[in-house]
């Protein structure tokens, strides 16, 4: 058979791998049998830990998917820290408030580096006042997608939390098999640092048979599963069904919002739109359905974060297709498992740079903000105290694709001005920013002169973001600048993780 | 304004209840988009804090911008004893009507309006600047409507109070049949008397269609607004008093109509073979009328 | 103006300050401020709360205050009928603390 081999012309160019050499044993057990032993479960995450061959210094990786129920990152860091690891760093797609536990890993070495969209609660408090002797990187969803795969970021081992696996791998953030489990819907963020970890290993807590489909990381990207009680509070993963805002100021933000899109004529049969998940920028929503069944028009998809809003529009017919991300409430988990046309996608499919990704199909995005200033920049990170208290989320990813990125804040939020001279943390730069919408006035980016023009033309009045910042400083008064020190804590990296600001430690002295 | 704070003649689709004793939505008011804004030292302010609402309402009309709104204040009646005080905090302040609650008869004007010229003067204010309207909520007040709108020059309306009104009458508020006669008798008091006649608050936020139910009732009785308590309600309510396109189309063509036929010297006016008299003229131009005062509250 | 018991005006919600007088024989205006936005108005509170004391004459009292984001206009409503009511006054002068 090798003497064959020789004689194949430009073998060197067909193959490498020589000649057959037998086929190896078949089983003969059942498909049943087979499932019970033959597979990738491990009885602890001490073992998994060990055959992932983590080391000292190593990248791990975690999703936000669970949101504020997650014990996934405090269970795992909690083991790691037993097992006596040191010098790691936190990958996470995000962090939140559940994670203040991580900050006792800090202090003691075990975590030495973090990488994430956001922090808040304590930890967050605690990087903003020095925690941490490197600086937090924090990078937009799209770019963490760009800087995995790219190899920017290399995840040696990620620890992937799932509502549902089979013995095999195949997990999802729901099960076809089961309605009582945890679910958090899509699992955007997770397949990406599935697709390209070096490890994987899942935990969960519903340990289905195969095939756990439809999956959203398949088991080819799975190495070890672990079965564990406790992956998250379901309370906490996500509520049942987000409510659309009482408050009449965000109401009021909301409905100039829709109309800013109307009159700037984004508002046809067959357009593509993002919301936002809570407060004015999902109240949004409600006003353009409206305006659609007035119209009656249909939206060709809506992306992103979903809510039970958007959801109950697709099972009305008025959006044909949803791409999810990230699922944000219980309706809209429940929509992606029963909805054919209710995709799952991941990170890179939403908003890397380094493709044509689904941002870039984006009609108008309605986007919320903590600060901005008079060259539009926009900052969901920093607290106006100067605290990290936010995430970047797909921030910049949607203002740079959509055609046109709507911004909706109040103009002061408890005395504080939202707009002002210049933000803490520029997140996204005023050069993807086109309008800010606030309840006491509509400002456009004068880089879209036609945008102007046609708000005035359909009625509406205009200011520049000059004048909208001096309204809210005749109302509060000019706040005192907040002091900082020189230390750096936190890098802020645009979607092309390039480096586009930086926190600075608070000085509180 | 000729020496007064106050337009007698204006757009008052929207008076917006603002209790008197929130800082919060004081602060807010403005924004809304409510032809007048009402800050309230009456009802919703309790006897403890009644001081203390009173130097915020002072405090808040010194110096907050509320742009060309009108800022009308619902003081305590005269006879509680703190009527008054109201008026010497509000009067100096800069309020532009005065809105009197519970008014039963022509005295209770004469007897408010003798205090507002009596602090007018103290304070150096041209007497006669201070507007005021009177809330009728008693069935005697309804009877009186008639002198009340006549009582003072200072009258820029009357409103209905349901509330009172209707315990008065020993009824209950329910479609509009309890209300009929108190809305017609305060609507041609206040016609007859060449002021504006303001209907009474919808207290069920949540209940869109039957506001808006009211307010086509009121709308088409000829009222010119009414008295809002949330901030929702406005749009609507703006919506249903803003003339179609239409309606305003066929309002261009009649004043296009008697214009040309001035030209001509010609008296008789004609518009698609159709005579046009007095009374279509007359609403022609007050739809128009209304049409621009919208934008230009819109441009606001 | 003479301040005879300890007074409370204002409340704990958002946008609004609740301040406490307590008479004082001397020592001048102590002044305790907690505010959600002390960093960037903390100082702006304290001068109008300052102010208003001064323009009614008070010179000795400790003042509490704990502030939710109220503006200028606020503060000094607040702090004016705090001070009214320790000094059991009606009102005499509108015109505080400008």
């Amino acid at each position: 058979m090798d003497e064959l081999l020789h004689t194949i012309p430009h073998i060197d160019r067909i193959s490498h791998r020589g000649a057959f050499a037998g086929a190896g044993a078949k089983r003969t057990e059942t498909f049943r049998a087979r499932s019970g032993k033959d597979n990738k479960v491990l009885p602890s995450l001490e073992e998994a830990v060990r055959a992932a061959g983590l080391r000292d210094g190593m990248t791990i990786s975690f999703h936000h998917h669970f949101r504020g129920g997650d014990h996934v990152v405090n269970q795992v860091l909690d083991t790691l820290a037993a097992m006596g690891f040191r010098d790691l760093t936190l990958a996470a797609s995000s962090l939140a408030d559940v994670h203040a536990p991580l900050i006792r890993h800090i202090q003691n070495g075990v975590v030495t580096h973090i990488e994430t969209s956001g922090l808040r609660g304590q930890l967050a408090e605690e990087i903003s006042r020095g925690l941490l002797e490197c600086p937090v990187v924090f990078r937009s969803h799209g770019g963490r997608a760009a800087a995995i795969g790219s190899g920017e970021v290399h995840i040696d081992v990620a620890f992937l939390g799932a509502p549902s696996c089979d013995p095999y791998g195949n997990a999802n953030g729901y099960s076809r098999d089961d309605d009582t489990s945890i679910a958090c819907g899509s699992m955007g963020y997770a397949r990406t640092d599935a697709k390209y970890a070096d490890k994987v290993i899942i935990l969960t807590n519903n340990l289905v048979r195969y095939p756990n489909a439809p999956w959203a990381i398949p088991e080819y990207d799975v190495d070890y599963i672990v079965v564990t009680d406790d992956i998250g509070d379901p309370a906490g993963i996500m509520s049942g069904a987000t409510r659309y805002t009482k408050n009449p100021k965000e109401l009021l933000i909301a409905q100039t919002a829709a109309n800013v899109i109307d009159a700037a004529g984004y508002l046809y049969d067959g357009f593509s739109m993002q919301m936002g998940s809570g407060g004015a920028s999902l109240a949004v929503a409600r006003f353009l359905r409206q305006m659609m069944l007035e119209k009656k028009i249909r939206c060709r998809f809506a992306l992103g974060g979903i809510t039970g809003q958007i959801t109950a529009m697709h099972e009305e017919g008025m959006i044909d297709r949803i791409l999810d991300v990230q699922s944000f409430d219980l309706d809209a988990a429940l929509s992606l498992k029963k909805n054919r046309f209710h995709h799952q996608i991941d990170a890179t499919y939403y908003a890397s740079f380094l493709f044509a990704a689904a941002v870039d199909q984006l009609d108008f995005v309605i986007l919320s903000a903590l600060e901005i200033d008079t060259n539009f920049n926009v900052n969901v990170l920093t607290g106006s105290d100067g605290v990290i208290r936010g995430a970047i989320g797909g921030h910049p990813d949607t203002a740079a694709g959509a055609s046109l990125s709507v911004v909706v804040a109040p103009l002061t939020r408890g005395r504080i001005p939202t707009v002002i001279d210049r933000v803490n943390t520029i997140v996204t730069p005023g050069a993807v920013v086109d309008v800010v919408v606030t309840d006491q006035g509509i400002a456009v980016n004068p880089r879209r002169p036609e945008v102007a023009e046609k708000l005035k033309k359909a009625g509406m009045k205009v200011y520049t973001i000059q004048q909208l910042k001096d309204r809210a400083e005749a109302l509060a008064g000019r706040p005192d600048p907040i002091r900082y020190k020189d230390r750096i804590v936190g890098v802020v990296m645009y979607r092309d993780n390039t480096v586009i600001d930086v926190i600075r430690q608070i000085d509180e002295d | 304004m000729n020496g007064t704070r106050y337009v007698k003649d204006r757009l008052r689709r929207s008076m917006m209840f603002v209790p008197g004793n929130n800082p919060g939505m004081i602060a807010d008011s403005r924004i809304y988009g409510a032809d007048s804004i009402m800050f309230d030292l009456e009802d919703s302010v309790s006897l403890a804090e009644k001081d203390a609402a009173r130097f915020l309402v002072y405090q808040a009309l010194k110096t907050l911008d509320f742009g060309k709104k009108e800022i009308v204040v619902r003081v305590n009646d005269l006879g509680s004893g703190l009527g008054v005080r109201d008026l010497e905090a509000i009067i100096p302040a800069g309020v532009h009507v005065v809105r009197l609650p519970k008014t039963d008869g022509p005295q209770d004007i004469i007897d408010c309006e003798r205090e507002i010229a009596r602090i007018e003067q103290a304070h150096g204010i041209p007497v006669g600047a201070t507007g005021m309207m009177a809330a009728i909520e008693s069935a005697g007040g309804v009877l009186n409507a008639r002198e009340i709108a006549r009582a003072s020059d200072r009258l820029i309306g009357i409103a209905l109070g349901a509330e009172d009104y209707v315990t008065d009458l020993k009824t209950v508020r329910s479609d509009g049949t309890e209300l009929f006669f108190a809305r017609s008798m305060i609507l041609h008091a206040a016609r007859a008397a060449g002021i504006a006649a303001l209907d009474t608050v919808y207290s069920d936020v949540n209940d869109e269609e039957g506001f808006l139910a009211e307010v086509e009732l009121i709308h088409k009785l000829g009222f010119d607004g009414k008295s809002v308590i949330n901030p929702r309600q406005i749009a609507p309510l703006h919506r249903a008093f803003i003339p179609s396109e239409r309606d305003l189309r066929k309002a261009y063509d009649v004043i296009a109509a008697i214009e040309e036929a001035n030209a001509r010297g010609s008296g008789v006016i004609s518009l698609n073979g159709k005579m046009i008299d007095r009374p279509i003229v007359l609403r022609a131009r007050r739809l128009i009328a209304l049409a621009e005062a919208d934008r230009m509250a819109r441009e606001e | 103006m003479d301040l005879k018991r300890t007074a409370v005006a204002g409340t704990m919600e958002s946008s609004d300050i609740m301040v406490t007088v307590e008479p004082r024989e001397s020592g001048g205006i102590v002044l305790e401020l907690t505010s959600s936005v002390m960093k960037q108005y903390g100082r702006r509170i304290e001068q109008v709360i300052r102010e208003t004391a001064a323009e009614l004459g008070v010179e000795n009292a400790l003042i509490c205050a704990v502030d939710k984001g109220a503006l200028d206009c606020t503060v000094r409503a607040r702090t004016g009928a705090a001070l009214f009511r320790a000094a059991e006054q009606e009102n005499g002068t509108w015109e505080v603390g400008r």
